[in-house]
């Protein structure tokens, strides 16, 4: 691994064993793939925290989570679709938290996918808050995997991405944009 | 309800469809009383524009009644609003900046890749403008579903005739915005090129902010005629040779703002491959970069650019060497409608600017198809068509 030069983010690294770093700095890192997102939210910190603490919040603009059982503070069961109509589940826990601005985790022996990751959130005066999600996951079936993963539209990069736009607009709007005529189309179409 | 749906090239028609519920609490729906047909749907009826499905309903220019309202629509069932084309949400950094058109909340987050890979950025949801724009129903139809109509729609007074203030919606603020971004100074000459509803409105809207004198280029004789009536100075690009003229006129000087308002196509939306096919295909993939070309070269140094006409993909020998050496400046964008409207609301109410001088032609929502067909086929009559879904069919 050499050192990296330049002050770029290291998930938009083009040096291989770039995931290892990211997965590396992770609380109880682990995951071979990486995805990593920011977007920037027109609201306080604090707001933004306490509602994604709120783990129960996040079907709520998570187009893929079936369900996220909340435990107890720390600990949450998550059901998640994947492609092809099935669906995996993992156990997580919180490794770190930061009131107002992180919150890490890990899933627990014996997950579908395992995975670890964490959102920080970083106040960004009057543009509001700069929220950035960090993933290292293990793709089921490896690189072939992905590729059908991709296929169906539920590769972790691509649902991180909508699912951070779907959080923006919630946080800023109060609702999820959608071109549905009426509730039941909304319900159809997913988020 | 009835609404005039895309079915494909050429092929559209009134449908019967569900009418439209209130969805999220923002929403409101409206009863449309008047509904026009832009220059730009033209290019959803040449089926030049990916992503539209067969059934999507038309129309991004549209007013009406407020029928239905969301739990957090701070409008009332009975007013009357004209409805920006643009989907704004108002509390977002863009918005804040009054950059309604860079509002990334109206747009649904899947449909926001594409504009991200294509543009590195995603844009506003539009109405009626295929799904890359969101997928959004439009105006053309009875009834409408209207997002953020706390923050979009502006009111209409009592007793101001739809006609009036129907093009607030989209190509008076594009005008206006165009002349804006010109950066008139007090005894500039503007030339514009174009004399579409876009560019006669930014010819106005010129006078208005001060230019002694306005060049209009076109070649339908009726579009220039209309230009000629609001004060504007005439080139015929089929009679005269477009840069000696300007600098003949201008005393050698160039003029010192052009406006490129030809095409206004399609809000944004093509993809290369598509830009290729409409220069293989028709006049318009050649001459729309020709204006621009035109526009900069004819320019005087040091002088001001400004770019209504929509580009959505890659331009071919745009004379950047020109650009620099003259040293000039270029505004460009999709219109920022809302920040526009309350003025223009009132420069109408107060007779500063005229708009129904553009309409040609007022039918029936049921007779959009005719309409389509005749603006698509007769340009020099057909200024603008507004449809009016109160109106009794003709047989």
């Amino acid at each position: 691994m050499t050192e990296a030069h330049d002050d770029a983010p290291a998930a938009t690294s083009k040096r291989r064993g770039a995931a290892d770093t990211v997965t590396e700095s992770l609380t109880e890192g682990q995951g071979s793939s990486v995805v990593a997102r920011s977007v920037t939210i027109n609201r306080p910190a604090s707001e933004l925290y306490s509602y994604f603490r709120d783990f129960a919040n996040l079907s709520h603009f998570m187009e893929n989570v079936i369900a996220i059982e909340v435990r107890d503070p720390t600990h949450s069961h998550w059901t998640v679709k994947a492609p092809a109509g099935a669906k995996v589940e993992w156990d997580a826990r919180v490794t770190e938290e930061q009131q107002d601005r992180l919150i890490a985790w890990t899933s627990e022996h014996g997950a579908d996918v395992a995975n670890s990751g964490r959102v920080e959130f970083r106040e960004a005066g009057d543009r509001g808050t700069v929220v950035t999600v960090t993933i290292a996951y293990d793709p089921p079936g490896g690189v072939v995997g992905k590729v059908i993963a991709k296929m169906f539209q539920r590769e972790p990069a691509i649902q991180a991405r909508r699912d951070l736009r779907r959080f923006k607009q919630l946080m800023e709007t109060g609702e999820i944009a959608t071109p549905a005529m009426n509730p039941a189309q909304f319900e159809e179409m997913g988020l | 309800m009835k609404a005039l749906a895309w079915h494909g090239k050429h092929d559209v028609r009134i449908d019967t469809v569900d009418d439209p519920e209130i969805v999220n609490p923002r929403d409101c729906i409206i009863k449309v009383t008047s509904t026009a047909i832009c220059g730009s749907d033209l290019h959803l009826y040449d089926g030049y524009i990916p992503t539209m499905q067969a059934g999507d309903i038309l129309g991004h220019e549209f007013m009406g009644e407020v029928v239905e309202v969301g739990a957090k629509s701070t409008l009332k069932k009975g007013q009357r609003v004209v409805v920006p084309f643009t989907i704004a949400c108002g509390s977002c950094y863009h918005c804040g900046k009054h950059q309604y058109s860079a509002c990334p909340n109206g747009l649904p987050a899947d449909n926001q890749d594409i504009a991200q890979e294509l543009y590195g950025h995603e844009m506003s949801g539009l109405f009626g403008y295929s799904h890359m724009t969101g997928g959004y129903a439009g105006g053309q139809a009875e009834y409408v579903r209207v997002p953020f109509s706390d923050v979009g729609p502006i009111v209409i007074p009592d007793g101001v005739e739809d006609d009036k203030v129907l093009f607030l919606s989209d190509i008076l603020p594009t005008g206006w915005q165009a002349a804006e971004y010109a950066q008139i100074e007090p005894g500039d000459t503007v030339a514009v090129w174009g004399c579409g509803p876009v560019g006669l409105f930014a010819v106005q809207s010129a006078f208005l902010m001060g230019a002694e004198r306005v060049i209009a280029i076109d070649h339908f004789p009726h579009r220039l005629e209309l230009a000629k009536r609001f004060g504007a100075e005439t080139i015929n690009f089929e009679e005269s040779a477009t840069y000696e003229a300007l600098m003949e006129m201008t005393g050698g000087i160039g003029p010192d703002a052009v406006i490129d308002a030809v095409g206004l196509e399609a809000h944004g939306m093509f993809v290369d491959n598509v830009i290729d096919r409409i220069k293989a295909a028709t006049f318009l993939g050649t001459d729309r970069p020709h204006s621009i070309r035109q526009a900069i070269i004819a320019c005087r140094k040091g002088g001001r650019v400004s770019m209504p006409a929509v580009y959505g993909g890659f331009v071919d020998k745009f004379p950047l060497g020109a650009f620099m050496e003259k040293g000039l400046t270029l505004k460009t964008g999709q219109t920022h409608v809302q920040h526009y409207m309350p003025g223009l609301l009132n420069a109408i109410m107060e007779g500063k600017i005229d708009t129904e001088f553009l309409i040609s032609h007022r039918m029936p929502l049921t007779d959009a198809p005719k309409g389509y067909d005749l603006f698509k086929n007769h340009q020099n009559e057909t200024t603008k068509i507004v449809l009016k879904p109160g109106m009794t069919a003709t047989a």
